[in-house]
């Protein structure tokens, strides 16, 4: 039995304070790349009550990404955005969602992230995530973003850390860790980048901007 | 001296994208933040180092 919105709030008010889910519940967070990151990071703010999420990604579940990311084995081949919406509905029926299915790129950055007032970049290329950071960072100023470097390989939990870079830019992971060098993902160590990230995004909602 | 990630150095008078090419970074896979701020990309070449400038080359690393 899926309990009433109302029952969901209390229960989260309960759990975070009235001030705090207040805030929660008031904020949009962009999620850029549902894969490894993105999945886990959109799946803890759901959780808190964020009030809504746009998720934004181009690709299709592949099984390669069942490893690490949170999707179903019977949900191969659908868009990311499809079947993650339908993921999080079951976890947190009340969340408002918006879904891209498109590629983020420096043109339409600022058209699809113009409601956010957190953007969290989850990309898997170096290329992307560099693209973004500066994308929003330089045109849009007034928002926050927590980026992620360096989360492959084997290398232990306790290296993953979140830097804060300016006023508006957190970056977490270890920043040295490249998939690229054929040291492989795995689950828990992505999974505790994307934890980071997500975190930090609420302690900016609760104005606790230091790292 | 010009400090770029924590190490002092002399080179005031040179842009920041002639410091990029000497360091050999990618410049696909950088963000610059100089003084508390984020540099935009276009702005590399006519981005002046100064005596006194404190940055950061941001190099990511995929995966995720």
């Amino acid at each position: 039995m899926i309990p009433t919105k109302e029952e969901w709030i209390k229960a989260l008010k309960e759990r975070h304070g009235e001030e705090l889910q207040q805030a929660f519940s008031s904020v949009t967070v962009a999620v850029c790349g549902l894969g490894g990151l993105g999945s886990n990071i959109a799946i803890h703010l759901a959780r808190a009550g964020i009030g809504k999420l746009i998720l934004i990604d181009f690709d299709r579940v592949d099984i390669s990404n069942l490893h690490r990311q949170q999707y179903k084995a019977s949900q191969i081949g659908m868009y990311k955005t499809e079947a993650f919406a339908d993921n999080l509905r079951e976890i947190a029926p009340y969340i408002e969602l918006e879904a891209h299915t498109e590629r983020i790129t420096e043109n339409n950055a600022v058209k699809l992230l113009q409601s956010a007032d957190i953007v969290c970049e989850a990309f898997d290329s170096a290329e992307s995530k560099a693209m973004l950071t500066n994308t929003v960072l330089s045109e849009m100023p007034e928002k926050h973003l927590v980026a992620a470097s360096g989360v492959a390989g084997m290398g232990t939990t306790n290296s993953i850390r979140t830097r804060k870079i300016t006023s508006r830019f957190y970056l977490s992971g270890d920043e040295t860790s490249d998939v690229s060098d054929d040291i492989g993902l795995v689950a828990p160590r992505v999974a505790l980048c994307a934890a980071h990230q997500a975190h930090t995004v609420l302690r900016i909602i609760a104005k606790q901007f230091e790292v | 001296m010009i400090k770029i990630n924590g190490e002092e150095m002399n080179i005031a008078g040179k842009t920041l994208a002639e410091y990029l090419a000497t360091a050999n970074y990618d410049r696909k896979r950088i963000a610059v933040e100089r003084n508390g701020n984020i540099v935009p990309k276009a702005q590399y070449g006519e981005t002046v180092l100064q005596d006194g400038d404190s940055l950061e080359v941001v190099s990511f690393v995929g995966g995720g």
